[in-house]
C-alpha cells in the first residue's frame, strides 16, 4: 500500500516539478544575458492561462488533431510512471522495461508528428519531417546505452537497473558507465529539444523543429503539449540522475528516508538542469545536417561503453 | 483432421473451377470463388489451430505414382503454424476481394482471377505440408506460377509484364538452387522423402552440409526477398491486385522461412556457427536497406513491398540468433529466438496484409498509387484511414500493438547474446539490437509519411475529388486484420506459450525455461519482462482519463475554426503543403552515401531573362544492388546473346548440321564412357 502511495506521489512530483525545471534553464539563460528572466510562478501561470483560453483550430484538421494532445499527455504520463524517481520503484514499472519506455515515447512522438501533418501547413510538415528524422537517429544511441547498462546490471527494467547500480561502488561504476552517460546526455539534449539540436526559444523557420510541429495549436491543447514536453524533459533528467548517480535514493520505506531522497533528487535534477543550461549558454545551435554527426557521437560513445565492459570485464 | 484438410483442398478446387460456370454473371462468379476461398481459409485455420493446441500431428499418404516416392502430407506443429498463417490471412483477403474485384468487372475475366487466386492458396497450403522433395518442388513451382499469373493479371500494362518477367526469372534462379539443394540431399540419403533426409542428417559430411546450406539459403532467400536477392519483390508485389499483394507479402514469402526452418532443424543435422552469422548479416542488411529504400518510395504499394523486405530481415534476425544458439548447444535460447521469429511471421502477416488491403482501398477509389497526388482522405474514407493507422502503428512497432510485442521478443533474442560464448557474440548482438531499433524508428518515419501524406492535410490533386468510403466487404476484410493486430498483442503470452512448442518439436529435447507466465512475456535469461495486456489496459485507461478529467475541470471552452497560419500572406493552396519527397529529404541527405541521389532542375524562360514560365524538377536515387549487380549481369547476358546470334543464320541446313555435329559428339562421348 505504502509503495503505491509513494509511487503515485513521485509521479505527481515529476508532473508538477516539470515546469520549474524549464524555468530554471530559462532563468540561467536570462542571467547570462543580463536579463532578469521570469519568476518561478510565471511558468505555472503561463500553463494556467493557456488552459483557460479558447482555441482556434485549423479548418483542415481532423480528429487526429483533437486526439493528439490527450494521447501525447497520457503516453508521457505512463512513461513518467515507469520511471523510478525518489525511490527505486515505480507505479507501472512491472509492465515493461527500458525498451517499452523508449517505444512509449516514440508513440507520443508519432501522434505529435501526425498532428503536425494534419493541418496541412508547410511548417507542420517541416517540423514533423525533422523531428522524425532526428529522433530515428537518436534511437539506436538511446537503446544501446540502455543495453550497455543492462549488460552491467543483468536486467533491462528501469527499476532493476537503478537499484543494481546503486549497490556498486561509485568509482568503479562511473568508470564503466561514464561513456554511456555521455551518450544519454546527448540523446537527452535531442529528445528535449534543447540547443545545440533545437532552439526552444525561437520561431524561425530555418531552425524550428518542435515549435514548427505545434504551430497550429492553441489554448488547452497547446498547454497539454507544452506540459508533456516539460514532463518528458524532466523524465530524461531523472533517468540520467538515477542511473548514473543512484546514491541516496530512499531505499527505506520511511517518511524520513523519503524526505532525504527527495532533497537529493531535487539537487541532482537541478544540477543536471544546470549542466544542460550551461551547454545551452555556451554553444550555438547546430545546423540541421550537423545534428546527425552529434547523434553519431552519442552512438559511438554507447558502443565504447559496451565494448569497454566486454574487454575489461563488468 | 484429415477430413478437414481434404475439405480445404476440395474447397479450393471448387472455388477455382466453379467460377467458370458463372461466366454470364460476373458478380456471382466473384462471390462464389472468393466465398469458397474464405470458407477454405476458415477450415484451415480451424484444423491448424486444433493441431497446435493438441500437439498431435496427422499425416496422409498416397501410393507411389512415380519412382520418386509417395505423395505424403504431414501436418506437424511447424506445418500447422504456417497453414494457420496462410488460412488466417486468406480469410481476410478473400472477404476483401469480393468488394475489390468489382473494380475489374466488365474489364477483366473474373473467373480467371478466381481460378489463379484459389490455385495460389492451394499451392501454398500444399507446399508447407508436403513431405517429399520431388512434390515439394512441384507445388513450389505451382505457387510461383500461380502468383506470376496474378502479377501479370493486368497484362495490358507494360510495367506489369516487365515485373512479371523479372519475377519469373528470379524465382526460377531461386528454384534451381533449391533443386540443387534437394539433389545433394538425395545423393546422400538415396530417397526424396523428408523422413529419409532427416534419418541421414547425422551422417552428412561437412562439405556437403555447407554446400546444401548455401544452396538452400540462396534459393529460399530469393523467395523471401532477402537483400541482395530482393530485386524482384518491389517490382512484382505492387503489380498484383491488392488482395493478392497482401497474400504475397503476408504469406508467400514466408513459405521460404518455413523451408529454411525445415532445412536447418531437420535435414542438416548439427548447425554450424557461421551459418548463423551469414543469416544474421543478410538479415540486418535487409532490415536496414529495406526500410531505407521504403522511405524513399512515393508509390504506396512499392513502399509496402520494400517494408516487407525489412520485416523478412527482422524475422531472419530471430532465426539467425536461433542458429547461433543451436550451434553452441543452447537449445533453450535457440527455441526462444525461433519463437520470436515465428511470432513476427504471424504478426507481419496481419499488419502487412492490413496495409496492403488499405492501400488497395485507396487505389480502388483514387486510381493512383502515387501518394503525392493524395491528401485529406481521412475525411472521405474515415474507416480506411483508421484501419490504415492501426496497421501503421503496428508496423512501426509502437505499443500496445502486436508489431511491438514481436519486435520486443526479437530484441530479447538478440540480447540473449549477452550470455553467448565469446566477445564477438556479446558485442555484435546488442549492436544488431540497436540497429533493429534504428530500423524501427525509420519504419515509424516511413509510415508517418505514408499515412500523413495520403490521409491528412488538404487534397493535393483531382484524384481525391470524388472519393467515397469503400464497400462493406472491404471494410470487413481490413477490420478482421486490424482486430487481430490488437488480439495478437493482448494474447501474446498465451500465443507464445503455444508457439514455443514448434521449435521444441523441431529440436527434440529443450531444457525448460520461462518464456511466458500468466499475462507476462519473459526473456529466458530473466533480463526483462513485459505485460502486453498491461500496456494496453494502462494506455486505454490513462488517455481517456486525461480527456475526461480535463473536460471536467475546464468545462466547455469556446472553439473557433480558422484558416491555417499563413505568415500574413494570404493565398495558401494545397500545393504548398509538404510533399512526400520533401518529407524524406533530410534522410535522403543524411544517407546520401547510400542513395547517391541525383537531381535535375530545368528552367524554361521563353526568352525572358527574369520571368520563368515553367520549371521541371527531377530527383532520383540509385539502388546500389541494381546498379552494381543486376544491371551489369543483365548487360552481360544480352551481350552474350548478341554474340550467340551470329551462329543463328536461319538456314535450315545449318541447323541440321548443328544437330548432326552434336549427335556425333554425344556418340563419341558416350562410347568413351
Amino acid at each position: 500500500m505504502i509503495k503505491i502511495f509513494l509511487s503515485i506521489s513521485q509521479l505527481l512530483l515529476v508532473v508538477l516539478l516539470a515546469p520549474s525545471v524549464s524555468w530554471f534553464i530559462k532563468k540561467m539563460k536570462a542571467a547570462s544575458q543580463n536579463r532578469t528572466g521570469p519568476t518561478l510562478l510565471q511558468v505555472y501561470f503561463d500553463l494556467l492561462k493557456l488552459f483557460q483560453k479558447g482555441m482556434v483550430v485549423s479548418e483542415t484538421a481532423s480528429w487526429i488533431f483533437h486526439a493528439t494532445p490527450y494521447a501525447l499527455f497520457g503516453v508521457t504520463l505512463v512513461a513518467a510512471a515507469m520511471t523510478p524517481v525518489v525511490w527505486p520503484g515505480s507505479l507501472v514499472g512491472f509492465m515493461g522495461d527500458a525498451i517499452l519506455f523508449v517505444y512509449l515515447l516514440a508513440l507520443g512522438r508519432f501522434f505529435l508528428a501526425l498532428a503536425a501533418l494534419d493541418t496541412g501547413t508547410t511548417f507542420g510538415g517541416m517540423g514533423s519531417s525533422r523531428e522524425m528524422t532526428l529522433s530515428s537517429l537518436a534511437e539506436p544511441a538511446l537503446l544501446l546505452s540502455f543495453f550497455a547498462l543492462g549488460y552491467r546490471t543483468h536486467t533491462l527494467s528501469l527499476e532493476g537497473m537503478v537499484s543494481q547500480l546503486a549497490q556498486e561502488s561509485p568509482a568503479q561504476m562511473l568508470f564503466f558507465t561514464s561513456l554511456a552517460f555521455g551518450a544519454l546526455l546527448i540523446v537527452t539534449l535531442a529528445e528535449s529539444g534543447r540547443i545545440p539540436v533545437d532552439n526552444p526559444a525561437t520561431h524561425l523557420e530555418l531552425t524550428m523543429i518542435h515549435e514548427a510541429m505545434i504551430l497550429e495549436y492553441s489554448g488547452k491543447y497547446l498547454a497539454l503539449i507544452e506540459w508533456s514536453h516539460q514532463i518528458k524533459q524532466l523524465v530524461f533528467f531523472t533517468l540520467l540522475a538515477n542511473l548514473f548517480f543512484p546514491w541516496g535514493m530512499g531505499q527505506v520505506l520511511s517518511i524520513a528516508g523519503w524526505g532525504a531522497g527527495l532533497m537529493l533528487y531535487l539537487f541532482k535534477v537541478f544540477f543536471l538542469a544546470f549542466v544542460v543550461g550551461w551547454i545551452e549558454i555556451h554553444s550555438a545551435k547546430l545546423r540541421l545536417f550537423r545534428v546527425p554527426d552529434l547523434l553519431t557521437i552519442a552512438f559511438v560513445l554507447a558502443i565504447l561503453s559496451l565494448l569497454s565492459q566486454l574487454m575489461i570485464g563488468r | 483432421m484429415e477430413l478437414l484438410f481434404l475439405t480445404q483442398i476440395v474447397l479450393y478446387f471448387l472455388g477455382g473451377i466453379s467460377a467458370f460456370l458463372f461466366n454470364r454473371s460476373e458478380e456471382a462468379a466473384n462471390r462464389l470463388t472468393h466465398l469458397s476461398a474464405a470458407l477454405a481459409g476458415l477450415v484451415g485455420a480451424f484444423y491448424s489451430l486444433a493441431v497446435l493446441f493438441s500437439r498431435k500431428a496427422f499425416s496422409l499418404e498416397y501410393g507411389g505414382f512415380l519412382q520418386t516416392g509417395h505423395l505424403s502430407f504431414t501436418v506437424d506443429l511447424l506445418s500447422a503454424f504456417f497453414i494457420f498463417v496462410i488460412s488466417f490471412l486468406s480469410i481476410a483477403t478473400s472477404i476483401f476481394a469480393i468488394g475489390y474485384t468489382r473494380e475489374y468487372q466488365g474489364r477483366k475475366r473474373i473467373p480467371l482471377l478466381g481460378f489463379f487466386y484459389n490455385l495460389f492458396l492451394l499451392a501454398m497450403i500444399l507446399v508447407v505440408c508436403v513431405q517429399n522433395a520431388f512434390y515439394f518442388l512441384i507445388f513450389w513451382e505451382l505457387m510461383s506460377l500461380a502468383s506470376y499469373f496474378l502479377v501479370v493479371f493486368e497484362h495490358e500494362k507494360r510495367e506489369a509484364r516487365r515485373a512479371g518477367m523479372l519475377y519469373l526469372v528470379m524465382t526460377h534462379i531461386g528454384t534451381s538452387f533449391i533443386a540443387a539443394a534437394f539433389w545433394l540431399l538425395f545423393l546422400h540419403a538415396g530417397a526424396f522423402s523428408f523422413d529419409a533426409f532427416r534419418a541421414h542428417a547425422a551422417t552428412l559430411p561437412l562439405v556437403l552440409k555447407n554446400a546444401i546450406f548455401m544452396c538452400a539459403l540462396i534459393g529460399f532467400g530469393t523467395k523471401a526477398g532477402v537483400i541482395p536477392l530482393h530485386v524482384w519483390l518491389p517490382e512484382a508485389h505492387p503489380q498484383a491486385p491488392s488482395h493478392v499483394s497482401a497474400l504475397m507479402s503476408g504469406v508467400m514469402i514466408k513459405t521460404a522461412i518455413y523451408a529454411i526452418l525445415r532445412f536447418l532443424f531437420g535435414f542438416l543435422g548439427e548447425a554450424q556457427g557461421w551459418w548463423g552469422i551469414v543469416i544474421l548479416s543478410s538479415a540486418i542488411l535487409s532490415t536496414l536497406l529495406g526500410i531505407l529504400y521504403a522511405l524513399m518510395e512515393n508509390d504506396l504499394k512499392r513502399l509496402l513491398a520494400f517494408s516487407s523486405i525489412e520485416n523478412m530481415g527482422i524475422i531472419l534476425l530471430g532465426l539467425g540468433m536461433g542458429v547461433v544458439f543451436k550451434s553452441t548447444g543452447n537449445s533453450l535460447y535457440a527455441s526462444f529466438a525461433i519463437t520470436a521469429a515465428l511470432f513476427h511471421t504471424l504478426n507481419h502477416a496481419a499488419f502487412k496484409g492490413l496495409l496492403f488491403l488499405a492501400s488497395g482501398s485507396i487505389l480502388s477509389k483514387t486510381h493512383t498509387r502515387n501518394i503525392e497526388h493524395l491528401g485529406g482522405l481521412i475525411r472521405r474514407m474515415p474507416w480506411t484511414a483508421a484501419l490504415f493507422l492501426v496497421g501503421a502503428l503496428s508496423i512501426s512497432a509502437l505499443p500496445p500493438l502486436n508489431g511491438f510485442i514481436s519486435e520486443w521478443m526479437t530484441f530479447m533474442a538478440l540480447l540473449l547474446g549477452f550470455e553467448g560464448k565469446g566477445v564477438g557474440v556479446r558485442f555484435f548482438s546488442p549492436l544488431l539490437a540497436s540497429l533493429l531499433g534504428l530500423a524501427g524508428a525509420l519504419a515509424a518515419t516511413c509510415f508517418m509519411k505514408a499515412f500523413g501524406i495520403c490521409f491528412l492535410g488538404a487534397p493535393r490533386s483531382q484524384h481525391t475529388q470524388e472519393v467515397c468510403e469503400v464497400s462493406e466487404s472491404m471494410k470487413w476484410g481490413m477490420g478482421i486484420l486490424a482486430g487481430s493486430c490488437f488480439l495478437f498483442a493482448c494474447s501474446a503470452p498465451w500465443m507464445v506459450g503455444m508457439l514455443r512448442n514448434i521449435p521444441e518439436s523441431l529440436m527434440g529435447s529443450v531444457p525448460s525455461g520461462m518464456f511466458a507466465r500468466k499475462a507476462f512475456l519473459w526473456s529466458p535469461s530473466g533480463v526483462s519482462q513485459i505485460s502486453p495486456l498491461g500496456i494496453g489496459l494502462v494506455l486505454l485507461l490513462v488517455i481517456p482519463f486525461t480527456m475526461v478529467a480535463i473536460r471536467l475541470i475546464l468545462g466547455k471552452q469556446p472553439l473557433r475554426l480558422g484558416p491555417n497560419w499563413d505568415c500574413g500572406l494570404p493565398g495558401l493552396s494545397p500545393r504548398m503543403q509538404y510533399t512526400a519527397t520533401g518529407y524524406s529529404k533530410p534522410l535522403r541527405r543524411i544517407f546520401s552515401f547510400l542513395y547517391q541521389p541525383t537531381r535535375r532542375v530545368e528552367l524554361e524562360d521563353e526568352g525572358h531573362e527574369i520571368l520563368r514560365t515553367a520549371e521541371r524538377f527531377e530527383s532520383k536515387i540509385s539502388h546500389i544492388f541494381d546498379d552494381w549487380i543486376y544491371k551489369p549481369a543483365s548487360n552481360l547476358i544480352s551481350t552474350l546473346s548478341q554474340k550467340a546470334k551470329q551462329i543463328q543464320t536461319g538456314h535450315i541446313q545449318l541447323y541440321l548440321a548443328y544437330i548432326f555435329i552434336t549427335l556425333i559428339l554425344l556418340l563419341l562421348f558416350g562410347s568413351r564412357l
